[in-house]
C-alpha cells in the first residue's frame, strides 16, 4: 500500500470523530471540545458548563467510539467471509448470528430486562446460533463452505420464525414498537458501559482477523490447495468464525441490526486496495469505521428525532454503491 | 524418493485400486494414466497426503507421510491441483508467494525474503513479466505456469501434478510439459496424471499405467503404452503409430483410435 493511502486510510475515521464530537443539535465549538479532551489527559481550568462537558464526553465520544467499532468490525468480518467463502455476495450474517441475537433481544424486551441484560441475552443467542450452525455443517471432521452456507440458512430461517413468534405475542401497544425500534437498529443507547460490554469482543475478534490474514488469501483459493500448502484448513475456518461471531453478535447487541455495511465496504476496500486481505482487512476496519460514524452523525443530527441506523445505512449506502457498480460495470476495479 | 506399498483405497464399499507398489525416483518425470475417472487423481492425492489410503504405506525417506503435519508435509510436497479460476482478482505474485505459506507460522505474513523467492521462481519459468496482472484474467496456460511457479518457491522435494494439461489447448499443453520437464531434470521428481497418452509419447518418461481393475502397469513409456493396454484399459480399439522424426534422428510415436 501507497504511504499516503495508509495515512488517509487512518486520518479519516480520526478527523470524523473529532468532528462528531462538536456537530449536533447542541453545538459545541471545535477548539472547546480540544480543550474539554485535554482537559481529561491533563488538568487545565475548567471555563465550560459541566453539562457541555457531559455532552461531549459522556455522550457523543461513547456513541462515536462505538459507532467506528461496529462499524469497522462488521466491514472486517465481512470482508473476512466473503475471502473464507470465495463469494462477494456473503455478509457477516450468512451464519444466523444476526437473526439470533435479534431473537434473544426480542425475548429480553419481552420480558421488559434492563439494557444491560439484553445485550448479554443477544450476544449470547448469536454466538449459540453460530454455534448451531456450525454442529449442522460438520460432516467427516470437516465442515465444508457450501454445508456452512446451507446451515446458516436453516438457523437464520429457524430463528426469524422464532422472532415472528415474539412479536406476534407481544403487547402491540407497547412491547411490538419496541422490538420493532430496536431491530431497526441504532446508537442512542450507546453509554461508556455499553461501550465496555461490546468493545472487548470486537476489539478482540478483529484482532484475530488482522493475525489471520494472511492464510484467508490462501484460503480463498479453495480448501484443497489451501490444505496442499500446509494450511489447517478447518481450524482456520472455526478461528475466522469465532472471530467473526464475536464482532456480529457484539455489535447486534449494543445497537440492533444494522445491515449492508459487512456486505458493501469490503467491495469499496478492494477498489481501492485490490483483494489481498494483507490490506484488505485494515482499509475495510478503517472505511467501516468512517462510514458507520458518518452514518450515525446523519442519523442524530438530520432531523429533529433519530432515524434508525438500519434505514441510513442502505438508504445513503444504497444509491451510492449503485453509482460504483455502474461507473465499474460490476468489476469493482 | 517415494515408496508406495501395498496402497488401497475405497470410496464406501467400492475399491478403487489395491496392491499398488510404486516407486519414484529422483529427476524423472511418472506419467500416471488412464481413463477418466480410473482413480489416478485419487492415488495422486493418497501420494500427496490429501486423502489416506486404506490399507499401505506411503514412504518418503525415513517418513511415513501420513503421520506428517500438514505443514511439514506441505515442506516436502507440492501438489498442483486441476485449474481453476478463483473469485478474487490476486496478482500473479501474490498468487506466487502463497507457496512460501508452509514455511511461515500461523500468524506469519511473507517476509522480503518470501517475495524474492517468489520472483525468483517466476523467473525459472519464465514468467516474470505477468507478476502483476491479474491471475484470473490470465489463460489457462499461463494460470498452470503461475501454479508451477508458486510450487517451485514452496521449495518441496517432489512435485505432484493433477492433470495439468486437462483444459489446454496444444501450444499450451506442449508448453506445460516442457516447463515441466526442464524443471524435473533440475533433480525434482514430478508425477503428474493425464488421460491423454500422446503426452507420455511427447516427453518420454515412465509411465504407471492404471488398469481397469486398480491394478499398476509401470515401465518406460515406449514398452507399457502399446496397442494391446490402451485398447483394455480405454476399452476401444485404440493403434500406436511410429513417424519418422521431422527434425533428427529415431521415430516418433503417438496413438489414436481407430475408425
Amino acid at each position: 500500500m501507497r504511504r499516503s493511502v495508509v495515512v488517509a486510510m487512518i486520518a479519516a475515521p480520526l478527523a470524523l470523530l473529532y468532528a462528531s464530537l462538536f456537530v449536533g443539535r447542541f453545538t459545541v465549538a471545535p477548539a472547546e471540545v480540544a480543550r474539554i479532551l485535554w482537559s481529561n489527559v491533563y488538568p487545565i481550568a475548567h471555563d465550560w458548563p459541566a453539562s457541555v462537558e457531559t455532552i461531549v464526553m459522556q455522550i457523543r465520544l461513547p456513541r462515536a467510539v462505538l459507532a467506528m467499532f461496529v462499524g469497522a468490525g462488521l466491514a472486517a468480518s465481512g470482508s473476512a467471509y466473503q475471502g473464507m467463502f470465495r463469494n462477494p455476495l456473503v455478509s457477516p450474517d450468512i451464519l444466523g448470528v444476526t437473526a439470533a441475537s435479534a431473537f434473544g433481544a426480542a425475548v429480553a424486551l419481552l420480558l421488559s430486562r434492563n439494557a444491560l441484560e439484553l445485550q448479554v441475552v443477544a450476544f449470547t443467542f448469536g454466538l449459540a446460533g453460530v454455534f448451531f450452525t456450525y454442529l449442522l455443517a460438520r460432516v467427516y471432521r470437516a465442515t465444508p463452505v457450501l454445508m456452512l452456507v446451507l446451515s446458516g440458512v436453516i438457523v437464520a430461517a429457524f430463528f426469524s420464525a422464532l422472532l415472528s413468534g415474539a412479536k406476534y405475542v407481544a403487547d402491540p401497544e407497547s412491547k411490538l414498537p419496541a422490538i420493532t425500534y430496536w431491530l431497526l437498529g441504532s446508537l442512542n443507547a450507546a453509554s461508556t458501559r455499553s461501550l465496555a460490554m461490546a468493545l472487548p469482543p470486537i476489539i478482540a475478534g478483529s484482532a484475530g482477523l488482522m493475525f489471520l490474514r494472511w492464510q484467508l488469501n490462501v484460503l480463498a483459493m479453495g480448501d484443497d490447495e489451501a490444505r496442499s500448502l500446509g494450511v489447517r484448513t478447518e481450524a482456520l475456518k472455526a478461528g475466522v468464525i469465532v472471530c467473526t461471531t464475536l464482532i456480529t453478535a457484539a455489535s447486534v447487541s449494543v445497537c440492533g441490526i444494522v445491515g449492508w455495511v459487512g456486505l458493501v465496504i469490503p467491495h469499496l476496500g478492494r477498489m481501492l486496495v485490490g483483494p489481498d486481505h494483507r490490506a484488505l482487512l485494515p482499509m475495510s476496519f478503517c472505511i467501516g469505521a468512517t462510514y458507520l460514524l458518518f452514518i450515525d452523525d446523519v442519523a442524530r443530527t438530520a432531523t429533529v428525532g433519530e432515524i434508525p441506523l438500519g434505514i441510513l445505512t442502505a438508504l445513503i449506502g444504497a444509491p451510492f454503491f449503485a453509482y460504483l457498480l455502474r461507473k465499474t460495470r460490476g468489476t469493482w476495479q | 524418493m517415494i515408496e508406495v506399498r501395498g496402497g488401497a483405497f475405497k470410496y464406501g464399499e467400492r475399491t478403487v485400486f489395491a496392491s499398488i507398489d510404486l516407486d519414484i525416483f529422483a529427476g524423472e518425470v511418472l506419467t500416471i494414466l488412464g481413463p477418466n475417472g480410473c482413480g489416478k487423481s485419487t492415488l495422486l492425492r493418497c501420494i500427496g497426503g490429501a486423502l489416506r489410503l486404506a490399507e499401505g504405506t506411503v514412504r518418503m525417506g525415513n517418513d511415513d507421510l501420513s503421520t506428517l503435519d500438514p505443514g511439514a508435509r506441505a515442506r516436502r510436497i507440492g501438489f498442483l491441483f486441476q485449474d481453476h479460476t478463483p473469485t478474487f482478482p490476486f496478482t500473479v505474485l501474490d498468487v506466487t508467494v502463497m507457496g512460501r505459506t508452509p514455511h511461515m507460522s500461523i500468524f506469519g505474513m511473507p517476509s522480503p525474503r518470501d517475495t524474492a523467492l517468489a520472483e525468483e521462481a517466476l523467473d525459472t519459468v519464465g514468467i516474470r513479466h505477468l507478476k502483476n496482472r491479474p491471475y484470473t484474467e490470465l489463460s489457462g496456460g499461463e494460470r498452470q505456469l503461475v501454479l508451477l511457479s508458486r510450487t517451485l518457491a514452496q521449495q518441496p522435494d517432489v512435485i505432484l501434478l493433477d492433470e495439468p494439461t486437462s483444459h489446454l489447448d496444444m501450444r499450451n499443453q506442449v508448453l506445460c510439459l516442457k516447463t515441466i520437464g526442464a524443471l524435473a531434470a533440475l533433480g525434482r521428481p514430478m508425477i503428474m496424471t493425464t488421460h491423454d497418452p500422446n503426452h507420455a509419447f511427447l516427453y518420454p518418461g515412465r509411465v504407471a499405467l492404471m488398469k481397469p481393475d486398480g491394478s499398476l502397469l509401470t515401465g518406460p513409456a515406449s514398452d507399457v503404452i502399446t496397442d494391446a493396454t490402451l485398447s483394455m484399459i480405454y476399452g476401444t480399439d485404440i493403434g500406436v503409430f511410429s513417424v519418422a522424426r521431422r527434425a533428427g534422428p529415431g521415430e516418433f510415436k503417438f496413438c489414436s483410435p481407430w475408425q
